[in-house]
């Protein structure tokens, strides 16, 4: 399968996802630049994290506008996966295609330190090769990370299942203390109605790898090779 | 032409990290503050006459309807340049 990664000016893991993607995953990876008008021949997508146009106006909200964003969603509607980190996440947000929005972290601070989540839903393809309750260590490297929707938004999301990663410790037990950002009921990553679409602020792409300390993000990327793989 | 002056702020009840570490800023210097909220302002210059379009153009973009509101003024021509 052919995996693309889209550059938007000021993301700054597009390198580090084409990598993991190419040399961890054996992947084929095909660079999508933000003015490209379409995404023919990719089988699934990611938006990598970064500060796209420096944040300006609000985190990812100008990068929704760009040119490849109208492909974005045609490949979304068509069920292809899609993931967002971090950046990628607050992008997708920003363009409609996740419900929800993230806020600067209440303790005001960027964080930057390895989290777990625990994975809460198996109905996406980036989870559908791992269990209900599995925890994943990865880093968080953000200062707007706080998951933030309105209540009736939120148990929406719990009853369809559309919540899809949540912090917690490393034993799995989601309280205050394993929220690094004040996110709302310690969301860290949502998906999408169709579940599809999935956006997650840690980064997975940075625990990908033996030498880098955690090698539990790679399981994201291998569960969509064994779910379109398996099928096709 | 007209000149229009958007103002976008937090809806109440949204966390406001920048407000509150202005407010701590303004604490620390002696100042007795009960409540900041830090908001955008935005000003452009359309080239129609009839000013249409900036309810929307708040709406899709320059505010997020989910945690911010906005208000829209008219101001002198030349202002936003």
């Amino acid at each position: 399968m052919t995996w693309g990664v889209v550059f938007f000016p000021g993301s700054n893991c597009d390198r580090d996802c084409v990598h993991v993607l190419r040399s961890v995953v054996g992947q084929h990876v095909e660079e999508v630049w933000h003015e490209d008008r379409s995404l023919d021949g990719i089988d699934a997508l990611v938006l990598p994290g970064g500060f796209s146009y420096g944040d300006y106006l609000r985190s990812g909200a100008i990068a929704a506008t760009a040119p490849v964003m109208s492909a974005v969603r045609e490949l979304a509607a068509r069920g292809a996966p899609v993931l967002g980190i971090c950046n990628g996440f607050q992008i997708l947000a920003e363009a409609g295609l996740l419900s929800g929005t993230l806020l600067p972290n209440v303790s005001l601070r960027f964080r930057c330190h390895p989290a777990w989540v625990r994975v809460e839903s198996d109905r996406t393809p980036f989870t559908a090769g791992l269990r209900h309750g599995t925890v994943l260590r990865m880093p968080v490297a953000h200062g707007e990370g706080a998951y933030f929707a309105t209540p009736a938004e939120v148990a929406a999301l719990e009853a369809a299942g559309r919540v899809v990663f949540r912090y917690c410790d490393s034993l799995g037990r989601v309280t205050p203390q394993a929220n690094p950002n004040g996110s709302v009921a310690g969301i860290a990553g949502v998906a999408s109605d169709a579940g599809n679409v999935v956006g997650l602020m840690p980064h997975p792409e940075r625990a990908s790898e033996a030498l880098l300390g955690s090698t539990d993000g790679r399981r994201l990327f291998e569960s969509v090779v064994g779910a379109l793989v398996g099928a096709g | 032409m007209r000149a229009f002056r958007v103002t976008i702020m937090l809806k109440p009840g949204v966390l406001d990290a920048p407000g509150q570490a202005v407010q701590r800023g303004l604490d620390a210097l002696g100042y007795r503050v009960e409540q900041v909220r830090v908001g955008k302002v935005v000003e452009m210059t359309l080239p129609d006459v009839e000013g249409a379009g900036v309810d929307e153009m708040c709406a899709r973009f320059l505010a997020n309807p989910l945690i911010e509101t906005w208000a829209i003024e008219e101001i002198p021509q030349g202002a936003a340049t």
